[in-house]
């Protein structure tokens, strides 16, 4: 029985195995980029910001 | 309901377009265009008010014109257009079909609406309060309206390009991560979602306050929430238009990235990062510590710096490697020297590329430093430093792009081909000497949007030397070029798009494709690929090294000598 040479390639074997590196993972995964994307400029420049803000004594 | 599934192959560069996508491509960059139109106008009506021995305008029309400008440009012709290039990255290099085309169309023509309403407020005369529109000034309701319209359109379209990715890989239309350029538009649109939330945040109460349902807009907190949206909003470009940059390298000298995986944590970078640098325009505010702004400008900034400067190395260096490997091998430059200098698509984008980061990178980084910005705060130097950014970095990126665009997706002749060999340099080098003596003005402490810069008439008028005065003529005449550059381009693009001759292709038709296009993955080869025997010393992009030791020199010199500057006028010994 013939069999297709590209299948029966080892190396096709050895690429399907590897594990996917964590940074490839995370880059191919545009959901979680756009989560880390909103939250971390929310967190870092609007929430802190609006709290600062917020803590400013009022004059009397 | 039937899905359209009919896509096209461009016969000359074997892009793929899905029918619904090429058309929304289409209407999205004509829309910016026109908007670029309207603003370009309005651009040389402020220019010719700012230059002191013509002080075209009144206060009023003035202050009228500038904001329009501002708006035209900075929001509605930059937006449209990365809308169409986010449609054009995830539909045609992914080859896959645009995700809900009729939701695209609403998307569409809500920021249409948006855009005309905005601009019908503002043109009725009672809205004149900038780009910034800061509270306690009021503008008419329907100019915060159209704001939010627009944003709303905006923010739908970039769902229906998130959509798209979705599409594409549900019907496995490509293999593996998604191409170097549409991760640069997943960056954009990533920045675009976090600007028009905070501009939803801030506009929809601002709008209540002006309908008088809202009693009170506190100014600072406005301030600081509205610069996540109107500085963001130029960080999308960044995106955007380092996305162009790496398409039209691939475009025109089939270059590919030096290292694919540097260049997309630069982009990483940029998603965690690049929005922080909107806390540069509160550095001189009272009320906020510090810490939050050092934060912000600084540690996160820097990340973000260093980001563009990894792409600013990377796009030259794989045009030098892809120059060398085709022969132009000699000394350090003859790849630089031979390139296509003739073609607007490349001159353009380099322009556009050096200019960004010699002009507008190292302005930025000295603006963003707590103490340094106090030496050029809300003087002219801040417009100065974002024409170099948005204007040579990314309407010159953008305008390098349509070169390719039309032919290609438009199936048109370019019209007045010698004049668009000329059209980037004009445009370019005009705004780049535009940008130069605006910070150089603003160096002096010449003030920003103020339509009179000897304060004529005013109880405590202040006398510039003459040299910034020199310095605003200067820059005038820079802008009248940069104007007369912006024409050319109008009148190529819209004369070549409405007028040119048509190109032909025998037996054109579109092609149905039920489920994905991807072919099978083919197996990779293991044998390591070198670059041969390129480069000198052992450096395979010796030239580009040059330039970035060059660009390293500079950055160092411009701002040890903006430190030196602060001593003198804030003595300290």
């Amino acid at each position: 029985m013939s069999q297709d040479p590209a299948q029966a390639a080892p190396a096709d074997d050895d690429v399907g195995d590897e594990p996917v590196p964590m940074m490839q993972q995370l880059c191919d995964n545009p959901f979680l980029l756009l989560f880390l994307g909103v939250a971390m400029p929310t967190v870092l420049y609007i929430v802190w910001g609006v709290m600062e803000i917020v803590g400013i004594p009022i004059s009397k | 309901m039937a899905v359209n599934r009919n896509f096209r192959t461009c016969p000359s560069t074997g892009l793929v377009y899905h029918e619904p996508a090429e058309k929304l491509i289409r209407w999205n960059a004509v829309a910016g265009v026109v908007s670029l139109l309207v603003g370009g106008v309005l651009a040389l009506l402020v220019t010719l008010t700012r230059w002191p021995a013509v002080k075209l305008l009144p206060p009023d029309w003035f202050y009228l014109a500038l904001t329009a400008h501002g708006l035209d440009m900075l929001v509605f012709w930059i937006i449209f257009f990365e809308i169409a290039v986010l449609y054009f990255a995830a539909s045609t290099l992914l080859k896959c079909r645009l995700a809900t085309p009729k939701v695209a169309w609403a998307a569409f023509w809500l920021m249409i609406v948006g855009a005309l309403m905005n601009n019908f407020a503002v043109f009725k005369g009672d809205s004149s309060v900038m780009f910034t529109s800061y509270v306690p000034m009021g503008a008419h309701p329907l100019f915060y309206l159209g704001l939010i319209l627009f944003a709303v359109g905006a923010l739908i379209a970039v769902f229906v390009f998130f959509g798209t990715l979705v599409v594409g890989k549900a019907e496995k239309t490509y293999n593996g991560s998604v191409p170097l350029v549409t991760f640069g538009a997943i960056t954009a649109a990533i920045i675009a979602t976090f600007t028009i939330a905070a501009g939803a945040i801030i506009l929809i109460p601002t709008f209540l306050w002006s309908v008088g349902l809202v009693s009170h807009i506190d100014s600072l907190m406005y301030r600081t929430v509205w610069w996540g949206f109107g500085h963001s909003s130029q960080q999308i470009n960044v995106a955007a238009h380092v996305s162009v940059w790496y398409a039209i390298a691939a475009i025109v000298f089939g270059a590919k990235p030096m290292s694919e995986k540097v260049s997309r944590m630069a982009f990483v970078l940029y998603i965690l990062f690049l929005q922080l640098a909107s806390a540069h325009h509160l550095l001189a505010d009272p009320g906020l510590t510090s810490n939050w702004k050092i934060f912000n400008t600084s540690y996160a900034m820097y990340l973000a710096v260093l980001a563009s400067m990894v792409h600013g190395l990377t796009v030259p260096g794989a045009i030098e490697v892809a120059q060398r490997e085709k022969g132009f091998n000699k000394g350090f430059f003859e790849w630089l020297r031979k390139a296509p200098w003739g073609n607007p698509c490349f001159s353009g984008m380099f322009i556009s590329l050096v200019g960004f980061g010699f002009l507008g990178g190292i302005s930025g980084v000295m603006m963003g430093t707590e103490q340094l910005n106090l030496i050029i705060h809300n003087t002219i130097y801040v417009p100065g430093h974002f024409h170099a950014t948005v204007v040579v970095g990314t309407t010159l990126a953008f305008m390098a792009l349509t070169y390719f665009l039309i032919p290609t997706l438009f199936r048109r002749e370019l019209m007045f081909p010698g004049m668009a060999k000329w059209q980037p340099y004009v445009y370019g080098l005009g705004m780049c000497a535009f940008s130069v003596f605006m910070m150089g003005a603003g160096t002096l402490g010449v003030p920003r949007r103020h339509w009179d810069m000897a304060f004529s008439g005013a109880i405590l008028p202040h006398e510039f030397p003459g040299t910034a005065y020199l310095m605003m003529g200067i820059m005038a005449v820079s802008g009248i070029a940069a104007v007369v550059g912006g024409a050319m381009y109008l009148l190529i693009t819209v004369g070549s798009v409405f007028f040119g001759r048509k190109i032909e292709t025998p037996g054109f038709k579109r092609v149905p494709v039920r489920e994905g296009m991807a072919p099978p993955p083919a197996p990779v080869a293991v044998a390591p690929a070198g670059h041969g025997a390129i480069g000198l010393g052992g450096f395979v992009a010796p030239g580009t090294f040059v330039l970035a030791m060059i660009f390293l020199v500079s950055f160092v010199l411009y701002y040890f000598v903006n430190w030196k500057y602060l001593s003198t006028v804030w003595p300290m010994n």
